[in-house]
């Protein structure tokens, strides 16, 4: 099934998509499958938790996993990071994410 | 004036096999990469992740990859000029170009082939006012001579290996090394965080976390910086340095090569996918930095291109050759270093 999201990107524009839950697809890939973000800006390590460019702050008041190790440590070398700061990469599409609001972070 | 076949831009995974496939076809090539070391990405990111996707590789270690890479290109010689960014490009009257990295080297050859992958790595900058005042000027990115650092009071912010091994290596160097993370927690080698750990129990790193630099002063140059403590009571402190060493990993970017005139879409270059040629003929460009439509940024997508490329480079450097491919299994492998692999001879004899 399809779960509705509401990203705001960059530029401050709010997109309201329609992300799959039965692709393996989390956040990040979401977020470049829309190219709601120029290519190249987004994603850089691929998903590892290594880079930290899929930096988003989560707008919405969602459960979501706890993060990991690899996660907080990225976070705590990256810019612009706040309380509700998640890596995109890290984010798997759930039912239970129906509804989810996030802004992408600025690039760094 | 360094001069080769074919000037590979960027030592990656394609870079690198693009020497073996040029090697076939007894072209030279030379390769320059802004790191200090070969294997682009898969070195510098993540040399401990597997990998699945590398045809006839059901797992296999970023790093292996890379090494494995270089043993098969070895006989063919390939020439590096590491730690270097390619800066800009000249093209000469006979058709060839000169390649002038950022700390003025030199490079010629007829064929330019850029393996850039997302670009150079750049390090990652702290959101700090006046930084650009203080850049070499007592803030540093990139450790080059410790001496400098010698009998100097040097802080170090970062979490990673480079902020823990640099703070070990400089405890031995500097008057006073000071280590500010924003955890408490470091991602790095265990023995780099026991030896961190030892060094400050012995007085000689001092360790400050949670925290983080807020501000820098100074008049001509860096003189003192903030740091905020990120303690329940937080608290500011003010510190006297000579040197502030910001280690937050690396970023890549495009870089100068945007500005070498080639035709740019989604921060790649386009190519066309007959021979990966750009806009501007005799610049190839292979790998994660080229784009067409139903790209894929894969390493064995890499490699097909790198594998075209030189066909194409092949015909460029010598229009009047005739050329048919040949297999390895068949005509071996003939090392510019006089080795020779070749398959063994199949044994004829008779069974009475």
């Amino acid at each position: 099934m399809d779960i509705k999201l509401k990203i705001t990107d960059r530029e401050g524009f709010i997109h309201e998509i329609d992300a799959p839950t039965d692709m393996n697809m989390n956040l990040m890939e979401v977020v470049r499958s829309y190219e709601l973000a120029p290519e190249g800006t987004i994603g850089i390590c691929g998903g590892m938790a290594m880079c930290a460019s899929c930096q988003c702050y989560v707008k919405s008041n969602h459960k979501l996993p706890e993060k990991s190790d690899d996660e907080e440590a990225m976070l705590a070398e990256a810019f612009y990071v706040e309380d509700n700061s998640r890596l995109g990469c890290q984010i798997h599409m759930t039912e239970d994410l129906d509804g989810l609001e996030v802004e992408l972070a600025p690039e760094s | 004036m360094i001069t080769t076949d074919i000037l590979i831009i960027g030592a990656g995974p394609t870079g690198l096999f693009a020497v073996f496939e040029a090697g076939l076809l007894q072209l030279k090539c030379h390769l320059i990469d802004a790191l200090p070391q070969a294997g682009g990405q898969c070195s510098e990111i993540y040399p401990k992740k597997p990998i699945y996707d590398i045809p006839g590789f059901p797992e296999i270690l970023a790093g292996d990859l890379v090494d494995n890479l270089m043993e098969q290109i070895k006989s063919f010689a390939p020439g590096f000029t590491l730690g270097e960014r390619a800066q800009t490009i000249k093209k000469e009257d006979d058709g060839s170009f000169i390649v002038t990295t950022n700390k003025g080297t030199k490079h010629q050859a007829p064929i330019v082939a850029i393996a850039g992958g997302l670009g150079s790595f750049e390090p990652r900058k702290p959101l700090l006012d006046n930084l650009k005042k203080y850049e070499d000027n007592g803030i540093d990115y990139i450790i080059k001579d410790p001496e400098v650092y010698r009998d100097k009071k040097v802080l170090i912010a970062g979490g990673g290996d480079s902020a823990l091994d640099w703070s070990i290596f400089l405890a031995d160097v500097a008057s006073e090394v000071i280590l500010v993370h924003r955890r408490k927690e470091f991602r790095g080698a265990l023995d780099s965080v026991e030896k961190v750990q030892s060094l400050k129990n012995q007085g000689k790193i001092r360790l400050i976390t949670p925290a983080e630099v807020t501000a820098l002063e100074g008049d001509e140059k860096l003189e003192a910086v903030t740091i905020r403590k990120k303690t329940t009571a937080v608290e500011d402190i003010r510190i006297a340095v000579d040197h502030f060493i910001p280690l937050f990993g690396l970023s890549p970017k495009l870089g100068p090569i945007a500005d070498w005139g080639l035709e740019i879409e989604k921060n790649a270059i386009k190519v066309n996918t007959f021979d990966y040629q750009t806009n501007v003929p005799g610049i190839y460009a292979i790998g994660d930095v080229n784009t067409y439509p139903g790209k894929l940024k894969l390493i064995l997508c890499g490699f097909h291109e790198a594998t075209l490329m030189c066909q194409s480079a092949y015909q460029r450097i010598y229009p009047d050759k005739r050329y048919v491919m040949k297999y390895t299994t068949v005509g071996g492998v003939t090392g510019f270093d006089g080795s020779k692999k070749e398959a063994p001879k199949a044994v004829v004899k008779a069974i009475d």
